[in-house]
């Protein structure tokens, strides 16, 4: 039984370490502020949230708890403060890669109706 | 494995110190010292120091990067450059640099058991703390009890900056007013647009309000928990100092400033050390010496240990607590004028950056605070 919980913590512990690095390499690697946002919140919710929770497996039921409010804090507090770093980006103007610029405030024009196509 | 681990951080550390000499954009300098600040906190718990660890990551990550923003906010964020590279400094700076570094060979090597400090005092301690004092925290012992008075000096100097602060900032003449003014529903003369975004942060007001009463709930824990675990006054009034001035940065510095008034901010601040010193001083009345905390329950002195650390530990709390919270605000409720206030004539009105003299409101006759009450 021991092993089985610990060969489930071991995976999770795997795959939250698989994910920081992702994270990392994202965070050096794409273009523009906002994907970046999305690589460190992937290092903070995925990487150290599977980490945390394949940890419990291999803690006591007391330290498991604990590490449970963790999990619980961090997936609230790195999400959040994922999205305030987007929102004060944006709201300072910080350029997307790749998308022209235009007033955001706005909604976007209507795309153009194709023709509508002749009856045969 | 574990020398990897250390070598790994103490590598970090050296490239953090190194990326916040370079820098010139005082924002990113103060985040690198953050991550410094999180760096040894890290290379602290390696050493088994939970403690020290905790209060790094509570301090220097977390509260004094908000204290260095704050400042920030009153000042440009780009160093200015100095062209020219004054030479006699340069030399002063590197004789100095390689006196420090030749006088760490004469440090005792790293975790040696014979070095100066741990003979014969740590022996002492860890012989006999369980003993005398009966604490599962060893290091919550020492720092409260055996080395007590050390304590009290710590917390004189958290008491000293936070007057210090108040004696510099909070209390020109010109600040006050401009503070009388906001509470007064006035019009401010703090920017209106920064009010404003504030207003429009949904998710963050709402998640700030479900976290706040759990983070003052887990202040209160690390206090009372210091006995048994990591933790005490210092960390526990850092932590409740979090709370607010969380609240203080999502509601805006007004809103804190009418939760918790600075004048009653104030009062709280002598009551650590006045807590602290009593405990000392009841201790003397009724037999030992001060802050020997046996005399309390001559028949049964651990007991004793333990109500003295309590109170001890609850004086710092609320003191470390008050003084955060007053350097925090007394940097955000400011107004970034384009003179400073400090070098205002009596009378004078502080002009907010972006506002011409004439713009700025003028505060009625019996709002304006008399000349020689500057620092009351």
């Amino acid at each position: 039984m021991t092993d089985i919980l610990h060969g489930i913590g071991a995976f999770f512990v795997v795959v939250g370490a698989v994910f920081c690095v992702i994270g990392g390499i994202g965070v050096v690697r794409l273009p523009d502020f906002y994907t970046r946002c999305h690589g460190s919140g992937l290092t903070d919710s995925a990487g150290a949230g599977a980490l945390l929770f394949g940890l419990m497996f291999f803690a006591d039921p007391l330290v498991a708890v604990k590490l449970f409010v963790l999990v619980a804090f961090l997936w609230i507090s790195s999400a959040v403060s994922t999205h305030s770093l987007a929102k004060a980006a944006f709201s300072k103007g910080v350029r997307i890669e790749n998308v022209p610029e235009r007033d955001w405030t706005v909604p976007p024009p209507a795309p153009e109706e194709p023709p509508p196509e002749e009856p045969r | 494995m574990e020398t990897a681990i250390t070598m790994v951080l103490f590598g970090l550390l050296f490239t953090t110190a190194l990326l916040v000499g370079r820098q010139r954009n005082l924002f990113a300098a103060t985040m690198l010292t953050g991550i410094f600040s999180l760096v040894s906190a890290g290379l602290f718990t390696v050493m088994e120091a939970v403690d020290v660890a905790f209060t790094e990551a509570a301090v220097g990550a977390g509260v004094s990067t908000v204290l260095m923003l704050a400042t920030l906010s009153l000042t440009e964020d780009t160093e200015r450059r100095e062209s020219k590279v004054s030479w006699p400094a340069l030399i002063v700076v590197l004789l100095t640099g390689g006196a420090l570094i030749y006088g760490t060979l004469d440090m005792p090597a790293f975790g040696d058991a014979n070095a100066a400090v741990h003979q014969p005092l740590s022996r002492y301690y860890i012989d006999r703390a369980w003993d005398e004092i009966g604490l599962p925290n060893m290091v919550t012992s020492i720092l409260a009890s055996y080395r007590g008075a050390d304590t009290f000096g710590e917390l004189g100097v958290v008491f000293v900056a936070g007057i210090s602060v108040i004696l510099l900032l909070g209390h020109t003449r010109a600040a006050a007013a401009v503070a009388q003014a906001e509470r007064d529903e006035r019009p401010s003369v703090l920017s209106a647009e920064r009010h404003a975004q504030v207003r429009e942060m949904p998710v963050v007001r709402t998640v700030a309000k479900v976290m706040l009463p759990y983070i003052v709930l887990f202040a209160f824990y690390v206090q009372a928990h210091g006995d048994f675990g990591p933790g005490g006054g210092f960390q526990a009034g850092v932590i409740l100092a979090t709370a607010f001035i969380l609240f203080g940065l999502v509601f805006g510095p007004k809103e804190l400033t009418r939760l918790v008034p600075p004048q009653r901010l104030e009062r709280i601040i002598p009551v650590g050390p006045m807590i602290y010193g009593g405990v000392g001083v009841v201790a003397m009345l009724m037999g030992g010496e001060f802050l020997a905390y046996g005399a309390f329950t001559p028949e049964h002195p651990s007991h004793g240990h333990h109500y003295g650390i309590f109170m001890v530990e609850l004086g710092v709390g609320i003191t470390v607590s008050a003084v955060m919270i007053t350097i925090y605000t007394t940097f955000a409720t400011r107004p970034r004028t384009t003179t400073p206030c400090a070098v205002l004539e009596p009378g004078e009105q502080p002009v907010p950056v972006g506002l011409a003299p004439e713009d700025v409101p003028e505060l009625p006759e019996e709002r304006a605070l008399p000349a020689q009450e500057g620092m009351s």
